[in-house]
């Protein structure tokens, strides 16, 4: 199993996915790897291939937006659907997810936490809304992986 | 209804390229007579921030102008710093630096010919959708990107901002046994590298050949990746010292990067894969220089749209690079030379895999940062992928908007522009109107 934590830290809200596994360091069995990820694909793929479970946290933009809002999206081998999005690096989680399908390496359950962001723009610290849902979801993360394990 | 004599292609958010930017086009009475590459992220100051800070921080500071090409950034910032104090690398220390800045080659130009750029030759959206109907193809630009990001890990920490690089050398020097597993990794992938050139080799290539006056660093004997003098087509040949000579920067209102042009030059220079291979293909290692005349390359590439066949070759030279750093390496004494803090102004230039990035700082006795200078890639190339649209459209003037936009995409994607890197810089617009 996988926990991965897509984000930058530099950029506001984005360092949820890296705050969420840096709360979860001590708190999950050995046989669980933590991640922080750019959430390029290649590396994404390269995380969860072949993993029973992966679960992904990242931030995401919503409009109108509830800062700190989850949301809970869960991919068990049915189809995707791999929607198009430019992000700063022209690949998205999206596009990560839809070439995983295309390659046959999507992890056998695939998890994503998404939590709605106020604020992208640079700097480190997340906006209170968004620091105030790490702990609820740290908890709905360790709780995938405890059901799963 | 648009008339075809009159109009403007307008493409917002460019996908498949390094940041935000966008184009625009404005063509009257089937003349192109504008085309704007503009460029709307927000100046990053980065050169305002480095100054107070200390000599030894730039190399961290500045890896994360990029995500692509951090050891560019790196390689960049500690070889002007150790020239500002005197100092110069050789031996391990040396080569594992060209062997980092070989894993990042490889990892982005894997990046940029399977996911970004093949798709627009086989007539693909993306890569997921060619990965839908290629999939070993796929997989194995994913290999290949995965050998460079081993590198990067083996010898920076990690492969995004490594944290293992300091100015004059490294933290922690790999033993040479650690390489080996890595040695194992870069012979599996030489053979899908070879397998690329091939690959892209066969692709339809418009008709286009670009002008532009090329400018490369150049190290007789090796191909140059992080280290060289600076020389062009034109004759111009000179040293980091003078690239702020020869390398004028400009202002320009539609965008938040800069323009660059040759001192007494008229028209724009390129830099990146075609002026390196250009000016310096006598010495690509032996298997890329069979590549490249297996692929149908001569001792020059002009055409943007053949860039993909040169960044194959290189991930070939990469490879071969890397691998013979490897099965030569020996440990050095220690993991960095101690550099004093002296005041001077220090100058570095490398190859990033977009082309070169120049850095330039002036520190004082106690080694503080007073002034910084950073000329990256894709501001160098502004003017010249601008001067190349404008041709482009105007040959094609005929299409719709729909399929000139998407042309007119292709080609700027020919450049690997990263726009994060050159803001202090996708949207297309054609108005013929």
């Amino acid at each position: 199993m996988v926990i991965i934590g897509v984000g930058n830290e530099f950029r506001r809200d984005d360092g949820i996915g890296p705050e969420v596994v840096a709360r979860l360091r001590d708190q999950v069995p050995a046989t669980v790897e933590l991640l922080v990820s750019d959430g390029e694909p290649a590396r994404l793929i390269e995380a969860w291939s072949g993993a029973k479970l992966a679960v992904v946290v990242d931030a995401v933009r919503a409009d109108p937006a509830v800062p700190g809002r989850l949301h809970r999206l869960v991919l068990d081998g049915a189809g995707v659907p791999a929607p198009h999005q430019v992000s700063s690096h022209g690949l998205s989680l999206g596009d990560a997810v839809g070439l995983a399908q295309a390659l046959g390496r999507l992890p056998d359950r695939l998890i994503v936490h998404a939590v709605e962001a106020a604020d992208l723009g640079t700097g480190p610290g997340l906006s209170p809304a968004v620091a105030a849902a790490a702990g609820p979801l740290a908890a709905a993360v360790l709780a995938d992986v405890t059901v799963t394990g | 209804m648009t008339h075809r004599g009159d109009r403007t292609l307008q493409a917002k958010g460019l996908a498949r390229v390094e940041g935000e930017g966008s184009m625009y086009v404005r063509v009257s009475d089937g003349l192109v007579e504008e085309v704007r590459l503009d460029i709307y992220e927000p100046p990053r100051f980065f050169e305002a921030f480095l100054a107070g800070r200390s000599y030894t921080e730039p190399p961290d500071i500045t890896a994360r102008i990029c995500g692509i090409c951090p050891v560019a950034y790196q390689t960049s910032a500690c070889q002007a710093i150790e020239d500002a104090c005197g100092v110069r690398l050789d031996g391990a220390l040396a080569d594992l630096r060209r062997l980092l800045y070989c894993g990042e080659w490889i990892g982005s130009h894997a990046l940029h010919i399977y996911m970004l750029h093949a798709p627009d030759f086989l007539g693909y959206p993306g890569v997921v959708e060619m990965a839908r109907d290629h999939r070993e193809i796929v997989e194995r630009g994913l290999a290949l990107r995965r050998a460079g990001n081993a590198i990067m890990e083996q010898l920076g920490g990690r492969s995004v901002h490594p944290v293992n690089v300091r100015v004059g050398g490294f933290y922690r020097v790999p033993a040479a046994s650690e390489l080996a597993p890595l040695a194992a990794l870069l012979r599996d992938a030489l053979e899908g590298a070879l397998d690329t050139v091939q690959w892209v080799s066969e692709f339809d290539f418009p008709d286009f050949t670009c002008d532009h006056e090329l400018l490369s660093l150049q190290q007789p004997g090796s191909y140059p990746i992080e280290r060289g003098a600076l020389v062009s087509t034109g004759g111009l040949a000179f040293g980091a010292a003078d690239f702020e000579q020869h390398v004028i920067e400009e202002q320009v209102p539609h965008s938040t990067a800069l323009h660059a042009r040759l001192a007494g030059h008229d028209g724009p220079y390129l830099t990146g894969p075609l002026a390196r291979y250009t000016l310096n293909s006598q010495w690509l290692t032996p298997l890329a220089t069979e590549a490249a005349r297996g692929a149908g390359l001569g001792s020059q590439c002009r055409n943007p749209f053949r860039s993909i066949v040169v960044r194959a070759v290189e991930v070939v030279c990469a490879i071969e690079e890397a691998l013979a750093i490897m099965d030569a390496y020996q440990p050095p004494d220690q993991p960095f030379v101690p550099l004093a803090a002296r005041a001077g102004r220090g100058y570095g230039v490398s190859e990033a895999p977009r082309g070169i990035l120049y850095h330039r700082y002036d520190l004082d006795a106690d080694g503080i940062v007073r002034a910084a200078r950073i000329v990256p890639p894709t501001s160098q190339n502004q003017a010249a992928i601008q001067d190349d649209l404008r041709g482009f459209v105007q040959a094609r003037i005929e299409l719709d908007d729909e399929a000139l936009t998407a042309q007119c995409e292709q080609a700027i994607r020919n450049y690997d522009p990263c726009i994060s890197c050159a803001t202090h810089f996708l949207h297309l617009a054609v108005d013929r109107a």
